[in-house]
């Protein structure tokens, strides 16, 4: 296509006569790996360490009355915005003022998202864009609800990746993990919480039974 | 015991330039202790540097030079052991990679490489010994951990072993043993500055524990930092471990 | 303002008369290892990580080809596009083609030390861009005009005040009288003000951690989120990448990302790791339009097929910089290069010649202690010995030291006249000792005895003495 490809891909190709080498991803972490009521205890465990409130419901029509508790007590004001992620359907949302579903702007206080699944490993969240989820809407507010369905807590990252991919599911533009909410040591190493994502990342499991 | 001096097993001695021109005592407390652990000591006149300077100046033909009469003067010994793991680490590991090519020495340095043993490790690991906890403790050190003997030859627990088996002096752990003392050969006088900031880490650390002294295992760490503690008006020493093992007998 | 490696020696002394630096650096060595230690002590795969994250690493240079192929096939399936560039040059006018042809007025960046390397700040805002750093770190470094000191903490070399004083000069809507004492107030006061940047971006640019070959992702690694917003705010996502950052699958780069945190920061995970693939979906309710991965030869390929090949191996960690006593001692911007520490000390003379950076490789202990925490366990004392032959061969370093040199590897061929020589020696520093153990000041030693007393030799020497007293 361009000269500086050719020449670029030429100069690897010389310092590579050998044939492709095999490569295997290293080993997954003991941690990463267990029963599902193990890999719960951790998934709560590792939200606590990365500084993520949590909660459990036991039925989806929960979920909106742990979300207005949870912001009410946050003493949260503004605008509230939520993806159109059908996770969040019937999850009574209705109940939290002032929400509206599909794509956040600036003046967005609060935003509630689905998750793909959430890793025990290390208390991570993974979530992902779409038709239905403006990737913006995980960094831009000062507050992410994130709702877990419990079934979808997974023990390690290749693990939500399977769950993200099955049946050869693409990848969608943006996928993250991500394990707690924003922070920087950039000044004098002292850690700050809601740098330029958010200062609040709470998660609500909803929990609707023994896991199978 | 039948056993004479004759069917001891024989360790080829090198000394290491720093103990033969600095610190012959060094060498003599070293000696003692491998025949008190039941070895029959043989010192090769053939021996001066290992090389290192030149191979860590990036003179590669001097430091090949170095390894081949090296490997000459030792070759043959059941057993080779070096005071020091800056040195001890010459013979370990790069004498094999700096000959590798060298038909007629590759295969003699790899197989001294397997033969040699820094010290400490050499009476703790391969001899088995420790010393009897003769008489009551007196005094306190501090070890510094060098960076060689402890990267490149997995030194740390064997001196420590050794130490607490003697029963004194007292050990003190110091903040980051591990941390480098700024010595690094020809570095010390490349960068005078950067290396005396390191050695006064070191030195801060050490004097944090309240020890008489800093012990190590290689000469160069320790005339180091002998030198810096001396120019700072401090009273703490540095020895080498083979003479608090040895206990300063004649 | 760019510090000149030619002048380390220079840059170190003016760096140990800085105590606010050195206290900065102290701080931070004392606390990472307790840190690091404490993070991989919770994790018993740690070594085995490292080990795989090696061979993961050495595979993906091996394929690298091959893996940088299929991830431009499955960019541009995915809407993207791909700009290969030779070098600085070629990469800066990329992607100053692309902000044009995207109409940018403002673009905000995210980190990337790539983008430091090419000076691509530097080229976009001389093209007319309004170009902002937005990690809060290279945000007050660009401010101040200056350049990052360590990979990961960016400013470590500044005081909080110094970032309340930075944006006070800066910021023109900062009222006088609101408070920049505490972290958290200026923290406050940089997310506002780039919170404006983000809105009103045309192009983000971001770096990237790892290309990923078969699905045509890129993925990055962050604590704040500014990268996520810069790839997901503007209208046009510019990717500015190494070549050799390009993996096979998205489980290697699991592989790689359980040790890096562990190794940079001394966290489990960072907290966001993003893949972006390719540019908005048709029917996706947000996202960029437009998706460019703009990747960067500049040395590397050479260096692949060279001896030091595995310095590409480095996932940008910057934990050999912070647990080295070197860069502690001086900071980074003594290296006078993009890349301090021991893996600037690699790169530097690849990058801008071998001449220019001399220094970089010989100021090491080789203590190895960068090599006992690299994730990806690069060798880097041996990469380093390897500059220092490199030197030697060219006749860069000091003519008294090779002299020197000469002369001690000469005497030592020839063990008798050695050790006639130390004794002669060895008496001639005792008598000027006069009895005492040490020498204050010694002619042609200053270097030694300038912050050091020399111990005297004993007399004698060893080998001399053994064959005296044994007999034999």
């Amino acid at each position: 296509m361009s000269a500086a490809r050719d020449d670029i891909l030429a100069k690897i190709r010389a310092a590579n006569p050998g044939p492709a080498a095999e490569v295997a991803p290293g080993p997954i972490p003991a941690r990463g790996r267990g029963g599902p009521a193990e890999l719960r205890q951790r998934f709560y465990g590792g939200l606590d360490a990365a500084g993520v409130s949590h909660a459990t419901v036991k039925a989806r029509s929960e979920v909106g009355g742990e979300i207005e508790r949870f912001l009410r007590e946050l003493g949260a004001a503004g605008p509230v915005v939520a993806s159109e992620d059908p996770m969040l359907d019937g999850c009574g949302l209705d109940r939290v003022a002032g929400l509206r579903r599909g794509v956040p702007d600036a003046g967005d206080a609060v935003s509630i998202t689905g998750t793909v699944a959430g890793i025990a490993e290390t208390g991570t969240l993974m979530v992902r864009s779409g038709p239905d989820i403006a990737n913006a809407l995980h960094f831009l507010t000062d507050t992410h609800v994130a709702v877990v369905d419990a079934g979808c807590i997974v023990g390690a990252y290749e693990d939500a990746f399977a769950l993200l991919r099955a049946g050869g599911a693409p990848m969608p533009r943006n996928v993250t993990l991500i394990t707690g909410p924003s922070r920087s040591s950039d000044i004098e190493r002292i850690l700050q919480i809601g740098v330029h994502g958010p200062r609040t990342l709470h998660v609500v499991v909803c929990d609707a039974g023994p896991a199978a | 015991m039948t056993e004479t001096a004759r069917e001891r097993p024989t360790v080829g001695f090198f000394a290491t330039c720093l103990v033969d021109l600095f610190r012959p005592s060094v060498g003599f407390a070293a000696a003692r202790l491998i025949e008190r652990a039941g070895y029959r000591v043989e010192v090769p006149r053939a021996q001066s540097c290992c090389g290192q300077p030149s191979y860590n100046s990036g003179d590669r033909k001097a430091a090949r030079r170095g390894a081949r009469r090296a490997v000459a003067a030792f070759h043959g010994f059941e057993h080779v052991v070096v005071p020091s793991g800056s040195c001890g680490a010459m013979f370990v590991r790069h004498f094999p990679d700096l000959l590798a090519d060298d038909p007629e020495w590759a295969g003699k340095a790899a197989a001294l490489a397997g033969r040699t043993y820094e010290l400490v490790d050499f009476l703790a690991r391969v001899a088995g010994w420790r010393p009897e906890a003769a008489r009551p403790p007196s005094g306190s050190v501090t070890y510094h951990d060098s960076c060689s003997g402890l990267r490149e030859l997995g030194i740390r627990e064997q001196p420590r072993a050794l130490l607490a088996a003697a029963g004194g002096p007292e050990l003190r752990e110091m903040e980051g043993s591990d941390i480098c003392c700024g010595f690094g050969g020809t570095f010390c006088v490349k960068y005078p500055a950067i290396s005396e900031a390191m050695a006064d880490k070191k030195i801060d650390s050490i004097e944090a524990t309240g020890a008489d002294a800093v012990v190590g295992g290689d000469l160069g760490c320790l005339l180091h930092i002998e030198g810096r503690l001396s120019r700072r008006g401090s009273a703490v020493g540095a020895r080498h471990v083979a003479e608090i093992l040895d206990g300063g007998e004649g | 303002m760019q510090a000149d490696s030619a002048r380390f020696p220079e840059n170190v002394a003016a760096a140990r008369r800085d105590e606010t630096l050195l206290g900065a650096l102290h701080r931070l060595q004392r606390d990472a290892r307790a840190g690091r230690a404490e993070t991989v002590s919770k994790l018993p795969e740690f070594e085995a990580l490292r080990d795989a994250a090696r061979d993961i690493r050495n595979g993906a240079l091996a394929n690298l080809a091959g893996n940088l192929e299929r991830f431009e096939e499955n960019v541009v399936a995915n809407g993207g596009e791909v700009h290969w560039c030779r070098d600085a040059a070629e990469a800066c006018a990329a992607v100053a083609r692309i902000c044009r042809e995207a109409g940018a007025k403002t673009v905000a960046k995210g980190k990337s030390m790539v983008s430091e390397e090419i000076r691509l700040n530097a080229a976009l805002i001389d093209a007319g861009f309004d170009t902002v750093e937005t990690d809060l770190g290279e945000y007050v470094l660009q401010l101040r005009d200056e350049t990052p000191s360590h990979i990961v903490i960016p400013a470590i070399h500044l005081t909080k005040d110094q970032f309340a004083e930075t944006f006070r000069g800066a910021h023109d809507t900062l009222p006088e009288d609101r408070p920049l004492e505490e972290a958290r107030a200026i923290t406050d006061e940089a997310r506002g003000a780039l919170r404006d940047v983000f809105l009103r971006a045309d192009v983000g640019i971001t770096g990237a951690n790892f290309l990923i070959a078969e699905t045509g992702s890129v993925a990055i690694v962050t604590n704040e989120g500014n990268g996520d917003l810069a790839q997901s705010l503007p209208r046009t996502h510019v990717v500015v990448t190494g070549i050799e950052k390009a993996l096979g699958t998205v489980e290697e780069a699991l592989t790689l990302i359980r040790v890096l945190a562990r190794s940079a920061t001394g966290q489990e995970i960072s907290a966001y790791t993003t893949f972006a693939t390719g540019a908005k979906r048709a029917d996706d309710a947000a996202g960029p339009e437009n998706f460019h991965v703009v990747l960067v030869d500049n040395g590397r390929g050479d260096l692949l097929a060279g001896p030091k090949r595995e310095i590409l191996r480095c996932i940008r960690c910057g934990a050999c910089q912070t647990v080295c006593p070197v860069y502690g001692a001086v900071g980074g911007h003594a290296y006078g290069a993009v890349y301090a520490g021991p893996v600037g000390s690699v790169l530097t003379p690849a990058l801008s010649g071998l001449e220019k950076s001399k220094h970089l490789p010989e100021a090491s202990s080789f203590c190895g202690a960068c090599e006992g925490v690299c994730p990806v366990r690069i060798p880097l004392p041996r990469l380093l010995r390897m500059w220092r032959e490199d030197a030697f061969q060219a006749h860069l370093g000091p003519k008294v030291l090779r002299w020197g040199l000469f002369a001690w590897s000469t005497l030592t061929a020839w063990p008798w006249a050695y050790r006639t020589a130390g004794a002669i020696g060895g008496r001639m520093l005792r008598l000027m000792a006069m009895g005492r153990g040490r020498l204050t000041r010694l002619p042609f030693a200053g270097k030694w005895t300038g912050g050091r007393d020399l111990p005297v030799p004993e007399g004698g020497t060893f080998v001399g003495k053994w064959h005296r007293r044994r007999g034999k």
